[in-house]
């Protein structure tokens, strides 16, 4: 494998990551209509507004302090830098080494803080109350996601995407009891960490329900179109993280141009499935209550420790 | 300096008692303050610099020792500088160093009669830590151990005309005095009746396991205690606030360190051979702590005491670390306690640096705002940028966020606590992941206790009326925090660097390391064990987010444009935004209050509905007071008041307890 063409596939995945996120948010609330009856706006409703966002003139408070309008930014950047890491298409892509699971985790906490903060920097009240629930469900969750991600490196003994793509994509199929209970508990991760039913409803604007919107009630224009991109962005690395450490199945090494063929019509695959597959868990659940969030998540916890426990009794 | 007249104890030596001098200076000085605080801090600073540079150059040099010319007859004063003393030495270094600078713009303008009183025991303290790092016998160090008590004493009691501070101080001194008794009684245990109490011949003593395991549960009593470890943490929240802000950046930066500097330099060089039992001991003690502490920090309203409870948590994360490291090296897996070793002592270093620079932007804070109640603050951002960077910057590396330092040392602490499959004991195979994932909760609930601190000083409207605005930081106090602040991002940027040299430090202390392909992958990753199980590399995350803002920056306008308004909030169309209507620091923690609400002891006043006034009034307090130590206050007094009954006050049954005394020694001599 040359180095030039690495980083041609580093760069490639990288684009092709964020361009298609957009669709990712599309396809999952085009699913939602359709299984709720309703016609739907089509796939490419997120790629319309993100336009309409960049045309309009953006408002800002007269208070507003830099941060607030550099946070939209540094989110954006946080999110590209993660799908540039996680083996969405290819394996040992160049910037592959520079974070494992644990360190990807921090760097969606660090988004996280810095878009609680952009929501505290107007002092409405609004923000100031979704920043509070924001880090109440990061703190639930961020336990939850590590012991479901310790349960997932046990195998390949390593908490490298890539290693754990390796070993678990070049051998033959097994169910690992182990992996089963981790996987639940990472989809309920993944629910809580991207603002979704049954934690918080994306299609509300209601103060009762609200938690990720009511941060960013104050963003306009340019500010809001790269914050709903970097949502969907933050929606597709989850679920490229669940595809390499639960079924890692047709991922390519960087360089080999025949793979990627079959890596690109297996990530379609994937995605798809996974999109109609969080529709459908959205569609057949009721937001719950806020003070419900510790159960949920502690349930995630309780999954991903007996998916510990069940490895070292069962397969060690 | 000629490196072959000086060898590194001497000059450390030459050091210390050059921070002494400094202290005479000011005491000489006292007459005229403004000099005090004008030249002596900034050459303090220099000094500490230098101390810094020895300690930075020992890491990676052989072992040297001398004796002092000092001391009593018969009995002098050995001292000894190697890699873990030089490692601590560059902590203190270089952390004061940012301190003294900020000291000498903290104390500008409000300069009195003490102040040359302030800067003496500002400069024995200091130059007492150093003596703790570099003695090499029990003597010297019980010494400079309770000199330095004493010294901070004096500067936690330097408001002394408050009531609270005069409380704080007794408090601290009292429980100090415990852990100093405990460590005394350490190191006689760990002598096993020699008669010598260099620490070469408390090496070399033999002890029985039972014995061993004396010396290990009282120093681990003691210099926990000093540490601020759970239970015995008490005095750290209210004994840090009462000090000036310098000093308490030093002591939650600086003097809690030279606890686990004692810590390890007992556990691991001294008794030596380490049982998995006290790892696992130090283990739960440690995240015990760590939650604990960020609990009840995230209760906190005052910003002071606030990052007192933090360095309770922070004690106990680097408390977790230590205790992994003993586990896997008393289970016979030395290249894994090396890691948890490596991950515990560079979150030593790590939490000096950003916790020393928390306290100086909340002494920034209170110097030009004189508030320290975060409900009285907000929207300082715009009074004071540099030190709202700072202190941003300072937030996100306690945050264990990337590309900063704290991320760096919980991430190798992680790493460490998945090597837990090498254990053969079952239960701490899956105990250890546990405590990794308390870790992990502790880590998020520091995130969500920073964005409370952040957002409710720094950021929204602000709620208090300022007669004029607040001035931005002196130069002074702003070059301080910027040298922490490079620290942050020195630290939390190239870690590889500073991992070799504790690699060198555990390699000096244990005899094990790194494996040598964690050390080969360069300067850009840093591998903890080989580059197939974890790798992470801070520049190209700090490299991928600068350009990709700045290039989204660039192509949105020149796509679109870059046209802006300003105007009201928005916030639902709701017109009457008042300040009144953001979150407070208690209103943030509302949630832990409610989903952790079986650790804190809460007393809440609500008002009755016909109330014309109502007032709505909540107290969180500590559990530990009132199971563990009122009981044992009460039984002190209890004892103390049967005691004084042998107090008459009449000579001639003092005499007659004399004339006692001598017939029970007769008898007993015969």
């Amino acid at each position: 494998m040359s180095q030039a063409s690495a980083v041609v596939f580093q760069i490639l995945q990288s684009v092709l990551v964020v361009l298609i996120a957009p669709l990712v948010l599309g396809w999952v609330n085009q699913c939602r209509a359709w299984l709720q009856n309703r016609s739907g706006p089509g796939i490419w409703q997120p790629y319309r507004v993100i336009k309409k966002l960049f045309h309009k003139d953006a408002v800002l408070a007269h208070n507003a302090s830099p941060l607030f309008w550099a946070t939209p930014y540094i989110l954006f950047g946080c999110m590209w830098l993660a799908v540039g890491i996680v083996p969405v298409l290819a394996t040992s892509l160049p910037f592959a080494p520079a974070a494992d699971v644990i360190a990807l985790v921090g760097l969606f906490a660090l988004a996280r803080v810095f878009i609680s903060l952009a929501g505290m920097d107007i002092g409405t009240s609004f923000g100031t109350l979704g920043a509070r629930r924001e880090m109440m469900i990061g703190f639930l969750a961020e336990p939850a996601m590590l012991m479901t991600l310790f349960t997932a490196s046990l195998i390949s003994h390593s908490t490298s995407l890539v290693t754990i793509v390796d070993t678990l994509g070049h051998r033959e199929f097994v169910i690992y009891p182990s992996m089963a209970f981790a996987a639940v508990a990472f989809v309920m991760v993944l629910l809580a960490e991207n603002a979704r039913i049954p934690i918080d409803n994306p299609a509300t604007h209601l103060e009762l329900t609200m938690i990720h919107e009511a941060m960013i009630l104050e963003y306009s224009a340019r500010h809001l179109a790269l914050i709903e991109w970097a949502a969907s962005l933050k929606l597709t690395a989850y679920i490229t993280i669940g595809i390499a450490l639960f079924v890692p199945w047709g991922i390519a090494q960087a360089g080999d141009w025949s793979g990627l063929l079959v890596s690109l019509g297996a990530l379609v695959v994937k995605l798809a499935l996974a999109g109609a597959g969080l529709a459908f868990l959205e569609t057949v659940s009721a937001k719950m209550r806020i003070f419900r969030a510790p159960e949920f998540l502690g349930t995630a916890f309780l999954f991903a420790t007996l998916g510990m426990l069940v490895h070292f009794l069962l397969e060690a | 300096m000629d490196l072959a007249l000086f060898r590194p104890v001497e000059a450390a030596v030459t050091i210390s008692v050059l921070w002494l001098g400094l202290g005479g200076a000011a005491l000489a000085l006292t007459r005229a303050p403004r000099a005090v605080t004008g030249w002596l801090y900034p050459v303090g600073a220099v000094v500490a610099l230098a101390l810094a540079l020895i300690g930075f150059w020992v890491m990676s040099a052989p072992a040297s020792s001398a004796v002092l010319p000092a001391g009593l007859p018969d009995l002098p004063f050995h001292v000894r500088l190697d890699a873990l003393s030089g490692f601590f030495l560059l902590l203190l270094g270089g952390v004061s160093f940012g301190i003294s600078l900020a000291a000498a713009g903290y104390f500008r303008g409000s300069e009195t009669q003490s102040s040359g009183l302030i800067c003496l025991q500002y400069h024995v303290f200091l130059a007492s830590m150093a003596f703790v790092l570099i003695a090499d016998d029990a003597y010297l160090f019980m010494v400079a151990w309770e000199s330095m008590a004493l010294s901070s004493y004096f500067l936690v009691t330097a408001e002394h005309h408050s009531e609270q501070n005069r409380r704080a101080g007794f408090l601290y001194l009292l429980v100090a005095h415990l852990g100093a008794i405990s460590i005394l009684l350490c190191f006689g245990v760990l002598h096993g009746g020699l008669g010598d109490y260099t620490f070469d011949a408390l090496r070399r003593a033999e002890l029985s396991a039972f014995w061993a395991s004396v010396a290990f549960a009282l120093a681990f009593f003691g210099f926990g205690a000093k540490a601020g470890m759970l239970p015995l943490h008490v005095w750290l929240p209210e004994a840090h606030p009462a000090a000036p802000s310098p000093v308490s950046a030093l002591m939650s930066g600086v003097m809690l360190k030279t606890a686990i500097y004692g810590m390890v330099r007992v556990i691991f060089d001294l008794i030596g051979d380490i049982r998995w039992e006290w790892g696992l001991t130090v283990l739960l003690f440690g995240a015990a702590t760590s939650l604990f502490g960020v609990l009840f920090a995230l209760m906190q309203h005052d910003l002071k005491r606030l990052l007192a409870y933090h360095s309770v948590e922070n004690i106990g994360i680097i408390l977790i670390g230590i205790g992994l490291s003993m586990v896997f090296f008393g289970s016979g897996h030395p290249a894994a306690g090396a890691l948890a070793l490596i991950a515990g002592l560079y979150h030593t270093l790590n939490h000096a640096v950003f916790k020393a620079l928390l306290f100086l932007g909340a002494g920034a804070i209170l110097k030009s705002t004189g508030l320290r109640n975060l409900n009285e603050m907000g929207g300082l951002i715009r009074y004071m940028p540099h030190t709202a960077l700072y202190f941003l910057i300072g937030a996100l590396a306690i945050s264990a966020l990337p590309p900063l330092n704290g991320f760096v040392s919980e991430w190798l602490t992680f790493q460490a606590s998945l090597q837990a499959p090498l254990l053969d004991n079952s239960v701490l195979r899956s105990l250890v992941p546990i405590v990794a994932a308390v870790l992990a909760l502790s880590g998020a609930l520091t995130g969500m206790c920073f964005v409370k601190v952040y957002g409710v000083a720094f950021l929204g409207q602000h709620r208090h009326e300022f007669i004029s605005d607040p001035r931005p930081a002196s130069p002074w106090e702003r070059a301080g925090m910027f040298w922490l602040a490079l620290a942050c991002f020195a630290l939390g940027l190239l870690p590889v660097f500073m991992v070799g040299e504790l690699n060198n430090v555990t390699r000096a202390l244990t005899g094990a390391g790194l494996p040598e392909q964690a050390m080969a992958s360069g300067w850009l990753w840093l591998v903890p064990t080989s580059a197939a199980q974890a790798s992470y590399g801070p520049i190209i995350f700090l490299l991928v987010i600068v350009a990709v803002f700045a290039a989204t920056f660039l192509v949105v306008r020149l796509i679109y444009h870059g046209r802006l308004r300003r105007a009201d909030p928005w916030d639902c169309g709701f017109p009457a935004q008042t300040s009144r209507m953001e979150d407070t620091a208690d209103g943030f923690g509302q949630p832990i209050r409610h989903i952790f609400a079986p650790v804190y002891l809460i007393h809440r006043e609500i008002p009755r509905p016909e109330d014309p006034r109502p007032v709505f009034r909540q107290e969180v307090e500590d559990r530990h007071w009132y199971w563990m130590y009122q009981p044992v206050a009460r039984f002190v007094e209890f004892l103390s008041g049967h005691f004084g009954r042998l107090q008459q006050g009449r000579i001639s049954v003092y005499l007659l307890y004399s004339f006692l005394t001598l017939i029970a020694l007769l008898v007993f001599a015969q």
